[in-house]
């Protein structure tokens, strides 16, 4: 079971609800997964005013928690205002904070991220950051009061994979009791399973399974390839040597070569 | 006895819907409460028939429920459709985004650069790959709507703000997003549109520009009119284009082509696409009434085989064709 602020889920994969096909897809691919986390922009889809509309009475549809996000945001100001207009439309404290840094690569601004969370946290906010990799960065998080943490392991929507996959070793080593979901950056199953195989918690994914040819197949498969490396983790990995061991024991046998 | 039929709503879905009724000898009359055409969604559509292009991220049914529209069109307007295809770009570093258009859609070609140059020679030297998509047309969708009107009027159609639907055998309501809320699973999405004005380059055919964020595509309206669009926003208001929606445009814009830095920007226009929860239109009966909606980003391209659905269902023609 993983346990995020007190709510314990049996998915350790969260969607992301950006740019499927349709809402029916998007609804497949959370039914495929049997993802029960879903995550979804404020900023874009309410700005002038209008909360809710229809596009968030299906994402309610869904039967499964939403964790809202501040996508799109830059400011520390915007992040928190965003935050609280998501905690009237959708009722809940959880907040996936983004507060972006840079333009190209969508890189966090770590600076406003940790006041942000600072802020959020003291109102009642339950905070999902979302960071880099860096080990500093993330103790301020946690000592702003996030108990959930949200590393890239590259930039988001580029499918990269695991760019270093010793400072999420770090992160995982250095936080052993903190929930670890490794979001952004995720292209294909094998990449899922490389984190959880590190002792990830969980993973955050949106484009890799909306821009998919076909996105609820594509959710199903990470399903697999997330409980997989969870699996995997549990039970403990051979570490690689540089001399072959047989599985079939070689004494005994008539030639010995 | 000729059939009496009330046809709500003077947008693309309306027009086509009384356009098959009237080829078919029904006496229609159409009813918008809004002057001219400029209240419907497709006013500011971009007016492509480009069913194979779609395919990127839509249903199959797109494909073969579209692929009429271009002959629909052209037998509807002669003259109105330019049937040159639609040529697809992206920048160098987004490569990876035509690998993926092409891996989505059929019916096209790889060009390299003097291929480019020969269909757009604006664009010689600026892009090292292309899709081109030689099937797909286009019109200018106001002067269709406009044209359409003339010729339905001349064909003895009545254009009225109101009507008592109690007068008419039977009403087809195609009143797109204004059903949100009263029609099951009806929901709308924005779309920002801009025109730019330069003589500074021509372009003759629909041009796409593939971007992991910021897709974008311009259709030359001729005499130096070129439209932009169009955001897809989870979203049902149609009050004027955003900052961000704005400059991703121009920015985009700039990209394809240098020359649109200096182009006019002449019209920013906002409209509110109806769409059901998997994006695909419906032709729906109740009682006397038959609704033809949600035809989401696919106006121009699907009115003509709903048209035609709805119809058959008018006028008891419907075969055993599943209709949805």
């Amino acid at each position: 079971m993983l346990t995020l602020y007190g709510q314990e889920l049996r998915s350790r994969m969260l969607l992301g609800t950006a740019r499927y096909p349709s809402p029916s897809i998007l609804a497949d691919a959370v039914r495929q997964a049997g993802t029960e986390v879903v995550t979804v922009s404020l900023r874009r889809e309410t700005a002038g005013g209008r909360q809710g509309g229809a596009f968030f009475e299906l994402i309610r549809e869904l039967g499964v928690r939403v964790l809202p996000n501040t996508a799109g945001c830059y400011t520390v100001s915007e992040a928190v205002l965003t935050a609280k207009m998501a905690r009237e439309v959708f009722g809940t404290n959880w907040i996936k904070l983004e507060v972006i840094g840079h333009h190209d690569t969508l890189q966090p601004d770590v600076f406003g991220l940790v006041e942000a969370a600072r802020i959020l946290a003291s109102e009642g906010f339950e905070v999902f950051p979302y960071t880099t990799d860096d080990l500093v960065v993330a103790e301020r998080l946690v000592e702003a009061g996030c108990k959930v943490l949200m590393p890239w392991c590259a930039p988001i929507g580029s499918a990269m994979g695991p760019q270093n996959i010793a400072a999420l070793r770090t992160m995982r080593a250095h936080f052993p009791d903190v929930p670890l979901i490794v979001d952004a950056g995720i292209g294909r199953p094998s990449h899922a399973t490389t984190v959880m195989e590190l002792g990830y918690d969980a993973v955050l994914l949106n484009t890799a399974v909306a821009g998919a040819g076909n996105p609820a197949l594509m959710a199903a498969a990470f399903a697999q390839a997330i409980d997989a490396g969870h699996a995997a983790f549990e039970a403990g990995m051979l570490e690689p040597r540089d001399m072959a061991v047989p599985s079939t024991p070689v004494i005994g046998k008539a030639v010995f070569s | 006895m000729t059939m009496r039929v009330l046809v709500k709503g003077a947008g693309v879905a309306g027009l086509a819907v009384a356009r098959e009724l009237v080829s078919r000898g029904a006496d229609v009359t159409v009813a918008e409460p809004e002057p001219g055409f400029a209240a419907a969604a497709s006013w500011y559509a971009g007016g492509m028939l480009a069913p194979w292009c779609e395919r990127e991220s839509a249903d199959e049914s797109v494909l073969t429920r579209g692929r009429g529209a271009v002959d629909w069109w052209d037998r509807a307007l002669p003259g109105e459709v330019r049937r040159n295809g639609t040529l697809v770009v992206a920048l160098p570093r987004d490569a990876g985004e035509l690998k993926r258009f092409a891996s989505r859609t059929s019916g096209f070609q790889w060009l390299d650069t003097d291929g480019v140059a020969a269909l757009e020679p604006a664009l010689a030297g600026r892009f090292r790959q292309a899709l081109f998509f030689p099937e797909e047309a286009h019109l200018d969708p106001r002067r269709a709507l406009s044209l359409l009107g003339e010729r339905l009027a001349a064909q003895g159609v009545a254009f009225v703000r109101d009507e008592d639907d109690g007068r008419f055998d039977l009403v087809v309501e195609c009143t797109g997003a204004s059903k949100i809320g009263s029609l099951e699973g009806l929901r709308g999405v924005r779309g920002e549109m801009l025109y730019l004005e330069t003589d500074e380059l021509e372009l003759s055919r629909p041009v796409r520009l593939l971007h992991p964020r910021i897709p974008l595509y311009i259709v030359p309206r001729g005499d130096g009119l070129f439209m932009c669009g169009a955001t897809m926003i989870e979203r049902d208001d149609a009050g004027p284009i955003t900052a961000r929606s704005l400059m991703e445009f121009l920015n985009a814009a700039y990209a394809l082509h240098p020359a649109f830095a200096e182009a006019c920007v002449v019209e920013t226009g906002t409209g509110v696409r109806p769409a059901f929860p998997d994006n695909l239109p419906r032709v729906l009966r109740a009682g006397n009434t038959i609704i033809v909606n949600g035809l989401y980003r696919h106006g121009f391209l699907l009115s003509p085989a709903l048209a035609s659905e709805a119809a058959g269902l008018v006028l008891g023609e419907q075969d055993r064709r599943e209709i949805f």
